[in-house]
């Protein structure tokens, strides 16, 4: 019993080729101009539609362990099958933090329960990302940590990033930062603009975000060690990290749907489903970060998918936390605002990021006989809209309601498994 | 008019049509017995998450004028301290049968969440360091009575202070814009808010190059917390660049008058005492506190016969 793809333009290694895509054992098996079906085969209409590799998220917060109310391991997992994506980087921010095997076994362990897409644990550079000590990084990475982070927060001390980065050279991993100096964003509620004097509220200047990348700049310098720059959302983090990728430091860096699409003007109307950390930037934040994704200088576009429940989104807008769904809508929101070609949307949701999380020999390989198939089926023309209410996930805060997108996830295959059969999650 | 939340959304015809009706408010008070029934069978409840004095209790005296029932809450004896959310609080209030609630919270935007989540009207009492348009009402009008003119052009309205935190200052430099008078800010660099050269407003971070063109001054509330945060070095240099000093106020124009929202630091920002100073307006503030706010609360609440029949009263 096989799995055939029929009637799709499969991206491939020498360009987009008509083609059927027979799967057997978790591997594409055959692709060919036309591949008839046998009695049991499961046949998946891709008319008018895309094979891509599946989508690689960088950036997922997961919630499991320690707020489940707002999202689960498994929910989060359908979520993104349903955005196309076939792994996902769990960022350690949960409660207990992923700082220890135990922790990362059981948030993989949940992803193999569920069963829709890997699910990657990242590990926390600092013990409890307090930013004091350092996680035990070897041990984590001995037992395939890939990618570490304290996200949700950035590494304060320079002297323990330092660190962290000497530490880690030899280790084979990524270290992968949220840049933020709090002392300048105490209390911070959105970009600091003129909308946030004419508010009233603590603004978040850019500074804020592009002084941590030039000292993590700097550090990979200094130390050699891979560093990766989480949400970039300011026009001078984009040229920071043009400079570097030029004087060939090993940087990389990423760029959420929302930080590409939306404003800070829509928080003048005190609507939490806006509040996100770093935050909604100005319009010539958005032009430099979309010259930044199409011409190579940031990587990958990463969802920061951060679901939160009714309830803390309802608290006055200083009060409420920051962050905003992302995985349904990533691939609608990216094709609706950057014009990208097929070769670089798989590059900037695929490939690059699989890259990043040291996924490669799994996620992100163009489809060819014999390669792993995670694969998703897109229809690049496809215009909807986003309804909170069909969306997988146990949270509702996407910012995108009502809005036409363009590009839509029709089927996703997960270790040669529909688990999303038009459109619609089979687990 | 629905709500009353912000100087932006009363608009330049809102603003007038208020003022205008806090004359006649003011008739009313003027007599022997200050009470009318305009807004019997009306409920307002003071929702007030943060401490005030002199906006709550003329709230509710206006209120009480009009002949509205009033609630009052205070979160120090509320429900608020069991965990209960903003949006149960205001449900579980209007499930009761209100009209209006009004609303002060440290938290900007409070008012407009909470509009969400009632039918009521919402009049802004002070959300965070946004907007409090009573405040800017009860300041337009006092300084309409004290020069006799209904238009503020070529008027100099300088505000002194803390702008950066200032709810009042925010609604002040809308109001008196709209109004056209010339406002200009003046306050050290830190306490003053970012990109204000996208407002309607000269700037400048010296008292003394200002002092002397100006014909209402507006003194703001420093609170000492800003110098823990280090927006300051400490209170008495702040006095000394931007307190009202007996020296400056001798630099004031004769027919320049002098305002302050309340509370008073005495000696911080006022060194000189109001009572020495010819053209204080600070106890008028207080006073137009209570017909400002009664013309807000009718504006809300009253429909056309209620209109009607308070115009009798008044005539009569």
């Amino acid at each position: 019993m096989s799995v055939i793809i029929s009637g799709a333009t499969v991206l491939t290694e020498s360009g987009e080729q008509r083609l059927d895509v027979r799967i057997d054992n978790g591997v594409i098996s055959e692709m060919s101009a036309s591949i008839t079906p046998s009695h049991g085969d499961v046949v998946l209409n891709a008319q008018g539609c895309h094979v891509l590799p599946g989508f690689v998220d960088l950036h997922t917060h997961l919630r499991e362990p320690g707020k489940e109310d707002s999202e689960t391991i498994e929910t989060g997992s359908r979520a993104g099958a349903k955005g196309g994506y076939t792994a996902l980087v769990a960022m350690p921010n949960t409660t207990p933090a992923q700082d220890s095997i135990p922790i990362i076994e059981f948030v993989r362990a949940q992803g193999r329960r569920a069963g829709l897409v890997e699910v990657v644990p990242s590990g926390c550079i600092t013990i409890g990302r307090a930013g004091v000590a350092l996680a035990p990084l070897a041990d984590l990475a001995r037992n395939g940590v890939t990618i570490f982070t304290d996200d949700g927060s950035g590494v304060q001390d320079p002297a323990i990033m330092r660190r962290a980065m000497e530490y880690s050279r030899e280790l084979g991993i990524t270290l992968a930062q949220h840049c933020e100096v709090s002392a300048l964003t105490a209390g911070a509620v959105m970009n600091e603009c003129s909308c946030s004097s004419e508010m009233g509220v603590p603004g978040w200047p850019a500074l804020a975000e592009e002084l941590m990348v030039h000292r993590d700049i700097e550090l990979a310098k200094l130390t050699g060690a891979r560093i990766h720059f989480l949400h970039l959302s300011t026009a001078g983090s984009v040229r920071l990290v043009r400079e570097a990728k030029k004087a060939g430091l090993p940087v990389t860096a990423e760029v959420t749907p929302h930080h590409l699409s939306l404003t800070e003007e829509l928080l003048k109307s005190f609507d939490s489903t806006y509040k996100v950390n770093p935050p909604l930037r100005s319009v010539a934040d958005i032009e430099a970060l979309k010259e930044g994704l199409l011409d190579g200088t940031i990587d990958a576009v990463a969802t920061d998918h951060a679901p939160h429940v009714k309830r803390d989104k309802e608290l006055p807008l200083d009060q409420a936390p920051p962050g905003m769904l992302g995985l349904e809508t990533a691939l609608g929101v990216v094709l609706s605002t950057v014009p990208l070609s097929v070769a670089q949307l798989t590059a900037v949701m695929s490939t690059n990021p699989a890259r990043i999380a040291g996924l490669s020999e799994r996620h992100g390989m163009l489809a060819a006989v014999g390669r792993p198939a995670n694969l998703c089926v897109v229809n690049l023309d496809a215009e909807w809209s986003v309804n909170p209410q069909s969306l997988a996930s146990k949270s509702t805060n996407t910012p995108f309601v009502g809005r036409m997108l363009r590009g839509k996830v029709r089927h996703t295959i997960f270790e040669g498994v529909v688990v999303v059969n038009e459109g619609v999650a089979q687990r | 008019m629905k709500h009353c939340r912000s100087i932006e959304e009363l608009g330049k015809e809102g603003l007038l049509r208020l003022i205008d009706s806090t004359d006649q408010m003011a008739e009313i008070n003027r007599r022997p017995i200050p009470k009318v029934p305009a807004l019997r069978g009306k409920t307002v409840v003071s929702l007030f998450f943060e401490d005030s004095t002199r906006t709550r209790l003329s709230f509710e005296t206006a209120a009480k004028r009009l002949s509205a029932e009033t609630m009052t809450f205070s979160v120090s004896t509320s429900s608020v301290n069991k965990g209960e959310s903003l949006r149960d609080t205001v449900e579980t209030i209007t499930d009761m049968g209100v009209h209006a609630f009004v609303v002060r919270h440290k938290s900007a935007g409070v008012p407009w969440q909470i509009a969400q989540w009632t039918n009521a009207s919402i009049i802004n009492a002070g959300d965070g360091a946004h907007q409090h348009p009573t405040q800017a009402l009860v300041d337009c009008y006092t300084v309409r009575e004290a020069i006799g003119r209904q238009s503020f052009d070529g008027l100099n309205v300088t505000i002194v202070g803390d702008i950066k935190h200032s709810r009042v200052a925010r609604s002040n430099i809308s109001a008196f814009t709209m109004l056209g008078a010339q406002v200009t800010l003046v306050a050290p660099p830190t306490l003053m808010p970012a990109h204000t050269n996208q407002w309607p407003v000269r700037v400048s971070h010296s008292l003394d190059d200002v002092i002397a063109s100006t014909d209402v001054l507006y003194m703001l509330r420093l609170q000492s917390e800003r110098m823990d945060q280090g927006l300051i070095p400490n209170l008495g240099e702040y006095g000394n660049r931007f307190g009202l000093t007996d020296l400056r106020a001798q630099r004031l124009q004769p027919s320049a008058v002098v305002m302050h929202p309340g509370p008073m630091n005495r000696g911080v920002e006022m060194h000189v005492d109001p009572a020495d100073l010819p053209n204080s307006l600070i106890h008028k503030q207080v006073a137009n506190g209570v017909s400002v706010r009664m013309a807000v609360l009718f504006d809300v609440l009253a429909r056309g016969a209620e209109v009607n029949s308070l115009k009798e009263e008044v005539v009569a």
